[in-house]
């Protein structure tokens, strides 16, 4: 077995042990918070199934029909600081919801984009979808706050994509 | 319950996009491939969806257990009182290790603001969630990209909240000295 398989068995075991010091913890206060602790996690991970299923899946077939040539050109591991802003920009662009934009990424990189710019998309994607933005972030906080959060963290993804290029990894 | 309806309601309508997309791909896939190339991707991707399960059900229960062991209160009051770089520093860490999604960081970065925390500890904060939180890394991002990538992506964003944090305040600074006034709840 490789590596990644390895560290993924380890990571599994320890989330695992995790999970029962956490229930234990809870077990220990009261029954009834055990319970609800248990109910409300197993009810999450059922709800989630289906969306997580979709987002693989799909990210498989978009992978399949990604066009290698143009991404190379736009987003591959020779386009440097352009290629980052742009990655930059379409991640602010790409909608929100829980996988899509790490879908996307990590259908990239199998098309051969380059790691600096998939950083850089996913993390623009993270912290300012512009999606996101609007039908969460501004009904849940000042949206003098919100356009403050989006303009500072403009930056943030450029310098992810460029740490990335820097130290040549991953 | 309002945050529970909102939320299924926009999880309806990304995932019904990327739906759209996906059954378009496959479409695409079968016209260029054939039936054989759409089941070929279709059984490595179920395979890969099955190896996620186990962590999947270990992050949310731990999301769950979390927010009942920690008390909401006396995280806000913690991030809140606190400032300068240090306030940053323990923002960033509340933003890396508290589950829960965008429904619950954003109210709890909003109560923060109220509570008189400066906007550079409540950029801090959101900041970090998104880019270091556990939960989503090990749930959604680890899946798709495995452990290396997705480590050398968390090492490369440690320095993010803090250098937003540190942005948000010079900003906040400047439009308070051109009048603009310094009101950010």
């Amino acid at each position: 077995m490789d590596l990644a398989g390895v560290i993924s068995i380890v990571i599994g075991i320890l989330l695992w042990v995790l999970v029962a010091v956490l229930a234990l913890m809870a077990a220990m206060r009261s029954k009834a918070l055990f319970r609800e602790g248990a109910f409300e996690g197993s009810r999450d991970f059922v709800v989630l199934i289906p969306r997580v299923m979709i987002g693989v899946v799909g990210s498989g077939y978009i992978a399949a029909i990604m066009p290698p040539d143009l991404i190379a050109t736009w987003i591959g591991p020779n386009s440097g600081f352009l290629g980052i802003f742009i990655a930059t920009v379409v991640g602010a662009a790409t909608p929100g919801g829980a996988v899509v934009g790490f879908a996307v990424g990590a259908a990239a990189l199998k098309s051969g984009a380059g790691a600096p710019q998939v950083i850089a998309y996913s993390t623009a994607w993270s912290l300012y979808t512009i999606q996101r933005l609007l039908n969460w972030e501004i009904h849940m906080m000042a949206p003098r706050f919100v356009w403050l959060r989006a303009a500072v963290s403009f930056p943030l993804p450029i310098l992810a994509g460029l740490g990335a290029l820097l130290i040549g990894k991953p | 319950m309002a945050e529970r309806r909102r939320r299924v309601r926009t999880f309806e309508w990304s995932t019904a996009i990327i739906a759209t997309i996906s059954v378009a791909a496959s479409v695409a896939v079968y016209m260029r491939d054939g039936a054989d190339k759409v089941i070929a991707i279709l059984t490595k991707d179920l395979e890969l969806l099955v190896g996620m399960l186990p962590k999947m059900a270990a992050g949310c229960l731990i999301a769950a257990f979390v927010t009942r062991l920690l008390p909401r209160e006396v995280v806000a009051r913690v991030v809140g009182a606190e400032s300068g770089l240090l306030g940053l520093l323990v923002a960033m860490t509340m933003g890396a290790v508290l589950p829960g999604g965008p429904l619950t960081i954003y109210p709890l970065a909003g109560a923060f603001l109220v509570l008189g925390a400066d906007v550079g500890t409540a950029v801090a904060f959101i900041t970090a969630w998104n880019l270091l939180g556990y939960n989503r890394a090990l749930i959604w991002e680890l899946p798709f990209f495995g452990p290396e990538f997705v480590g050398w992506r968390i090492l490369i964003a440690l320095p993010l909240p803090i250098i937003g944090g540190l942005l948000a305040r010079a900003a906040a600074r400047l439009i308070a000295r051109r009048g603009g006034g310094d009101q950010w709840t």
